[in-house]
């Protein structure tokens, strides 16, 4: 299988999801037996090229051209598909960021052809490829398989696969190739304006040791104290999965998941929290993670080293009394 | 200003899912089934934006006939009148056919401004946006966090990971997908639901829609995911939880 694998940049750094991405793409392309080109978009990227040359694959395409110094959804379509039009590959991957869901459901349209987004697995079973992803919130998983035929679009969720385990070029460096793109600026429709952020981040939760967490099921910002009093017993900080910070129950910069900050600390203890994709991307990586939930099918517990299933309300009073007796 | 907003009713999030027919889909007979809450904060922008700009307001919603009950509680919220794209198999379809089937439905409404939300709760492809945008031949924005409409534009604040912003410019028509959180979004008042009766809803037969039955991708199965832990379960009465949970914290995981 001819796989192109597109990695993301923005303003000369790689999102690191990209990595991820070529490791599952060396993965399939070991499996198929095929072979793999990545792609470079941007300017003054060659850079960044040059680094990706350093991973096992065939060849790196650098896409240059003025107008895809800043992203714009149609800059980013025209030139991909141009670059699709002529290396002719089956199937292109790409990294689930919010930048790939904004231009890569237009992308595989504008040549009538359909995407998978959202990946956190694949399988390769009797020279089919089958894309897992997830449904209902991560309530189930889903085995979705292409349709028709290729090019075939499809994206992986951030640490789906490991960007530690890419493998790097046997003989050191694969060939950069540039590769030219025609983009005119009425083709452009967005008018990219500055970047920025909202505020200075008061609180760094990555350097938390211990976290803990809340979501829908805690209910009422009435209750929140009863989980500050747990992280303060504990040690920690208090965080919460996004639709706690949208209601404005905590700031949005304690908010974990793809939206949010990705943490990693040595006990993360999650209240309430359903663990949709979203949210456990941004906090799977922790070293202890404990849950209590009222729906033993809760999705948090295909992470939690230790589950509750039980009333929040009940059981979190019960631990701050016993961490009280201490 | 005329504005489309797609509003998907999903099932409800506390409805448990019984997986049926080998994975083909869940049992939708005995459970209940609500707004997809993120369509929810896509039609307060549009309410919100008719407030400030004037227009109407249509809320869109495909389905098989229990979707009209979340198109009624968008015109009890104020939505003006509402399109339904009746298909009692919809969940079958792929993105594209999806989106194929939406933008045949309302291609000759000439939205000046097509909202969705940013993804739906139960198949959560998180396409139909930038799909419609695409389909209809009009510029797109994902993952909004701010409107201002001056003249035949908008400034846009997306929303970019890691707590990075930024700002867009897009001429109007156009299609834009709301971020969760953008705003709250109101209840319906005893007032707004007596209205929504008179309010018209009109049904459109996807079939009839001439779109080709041409998919692109197919789920083979759902089912409940392998777990990538094996999680220890502590039970018992909540002080024998917690003075259990300690002791493993303590002293197996170490790490208090």
């Amino acid at each position: 299988m001819k796989i192109l694998v597109v990695t993301e940049q923005r303003e000369g750094k790689f999102n690191k999801v990209s990595f991820e991405t070529v490791a599952a793409a060396q993965q399939i392309v070991q499996q198929t037996k095929g072979s793999l080109t990545g792609v470079v978009l941007g300017k003054g990227v060659a850079p960044l090229a040059d680094e990706l040359a350093g991973s096992q694959l065939e060849e790196v395409l650098l896409v240059e051209h003025d107008l895809l110094d800043k992203y714009t959804p149609d800059g980013y379509s025209l030139a991909l598909r141009q670059v699709i039009e002529s290396t002719k590959p089956d199937l292109i991957l790409l990294p689930h960021t919010y930048q790939v869901r904004d231009f890569a459901p237009k992308l595989a349209a504008s040549m009538g052809k359909g995407m998978i987004g959202d990946c956190i697995g694949y399988r390769y079973e009797n020279g089919k490829l089958i894309f897992v992803r997830q449904m209902f919130q991560g309530r189930t998983a889903a085995d979705v398989v292409f349709a028709g035929d290729g090019p075939w679009i499809a994206s992986f969720q951030a640490s789906a696969f490991r960007a530690d385990l890419a493998a790097k070029h046997a003989s050191g460096k694969a060939p950069v190739k540039s590769d030219s793109v025609d983009l005119k600026p009425e083709q452009i429709r967005t008018k990219p304006l500055e970047l920025f952020r909202e505020a200075k981040q008061a609180v760094d939760l990555t350097q938390a040791p211990i976290l803990v967490s809340i979501g829908r099921g805690i209910k009422a910002p009435e209750n929140i104290p009863m989980a500050e009093k747990l992280a303060k017993l504990l040690g920690g900080e208090i965080c919460a999965s996004r639709p706690i910070c949208d209601e404005g129950w905590l700031p949005m910069e304690r908010q974990i998941g793809s939206s949010g900050q990705t943490v990693a600390p040595k006990l993360y203890f999650a209240l309430g929290i359903s663990g949709a994709i979203q949210h456990v991307v941004g906090m799977k990586g922790s070293r202890t993670i404990a849950a209590i939930n009222k729906d033993q099918n809760a999705p948090i517990f295909e992470v939690a080293d230790y589950g509750i299933v039980g009333d929040l309300f009940e059981i979190v009073p019960a631990i701050i009394a016993e961490l009280e007796k201490s | 200003m005329k504005i489309g907003v797609c509003v998907k009713q999903v099932p409800a999030k506390d409805a448990p899912l019984a997986i049926v027919d080998g994975g083909a889909w869940i049992r939708e007979s005995d459970i209940g089934f609500e707004t997809n809450e993120p369509d929810s904060y896509a039609l307060e922008e549009a309410l919100r934006l008719k407030e400030k700009h004037g227009g109407e307001v249509v809320a869109i919603s495909m389905g098989p006939e229990r979707a009209k009950q979340t198109i009624k509680e968008a015109l009890a919220k104020g939505a003006d009148r509402g399109i339904h794209v009746a298909d009692d198999q919809f969940y079958k379809l792929d993105p594209l056919g999806s989106a194929r089937s939406m933008a045949a439905a309302i291609k000759a409404e000439n939205f000046d401004l097509i909202l969705t939300g940013l993804q739906s709760d139960d198949q959560g492809f998180g396409q139909t946006g930038v799909l419609l945008a695409e389909l209809l031949g009009r510029p797109h924005a994902t993952i909004i966090m701010a409107i201002e409409v001056t003249d035949s534009h908008m400034k846009l604040k997306r929303e970019l990971e890691a707590g990075w912003f930024q700002w867009v410019e897009l001429p109007l028509p156009a299609v834009l997908s709301i971020q969760s959180g953008i705003n709250k979004p109101r209840y319906a008042t005893l007032k707004g639901i007596m209205a929504a009766k008179k309010k018209e809803i009109a049904t459109v037969q996807r079939a009839t829609l001439g779109v080709p039955d041409t998919p692109t991708q197919h789920v083979e199965k759902i089912y409940v995911p392998h777990k990538a832990k094996q999680t220890e379960f502590i039970t018992g009465q909540p002080k024998e939880i917690a003075a259990k949970l300690i002791e493993k914290l303590k002293h197996e995981a170490r790490v208090l």
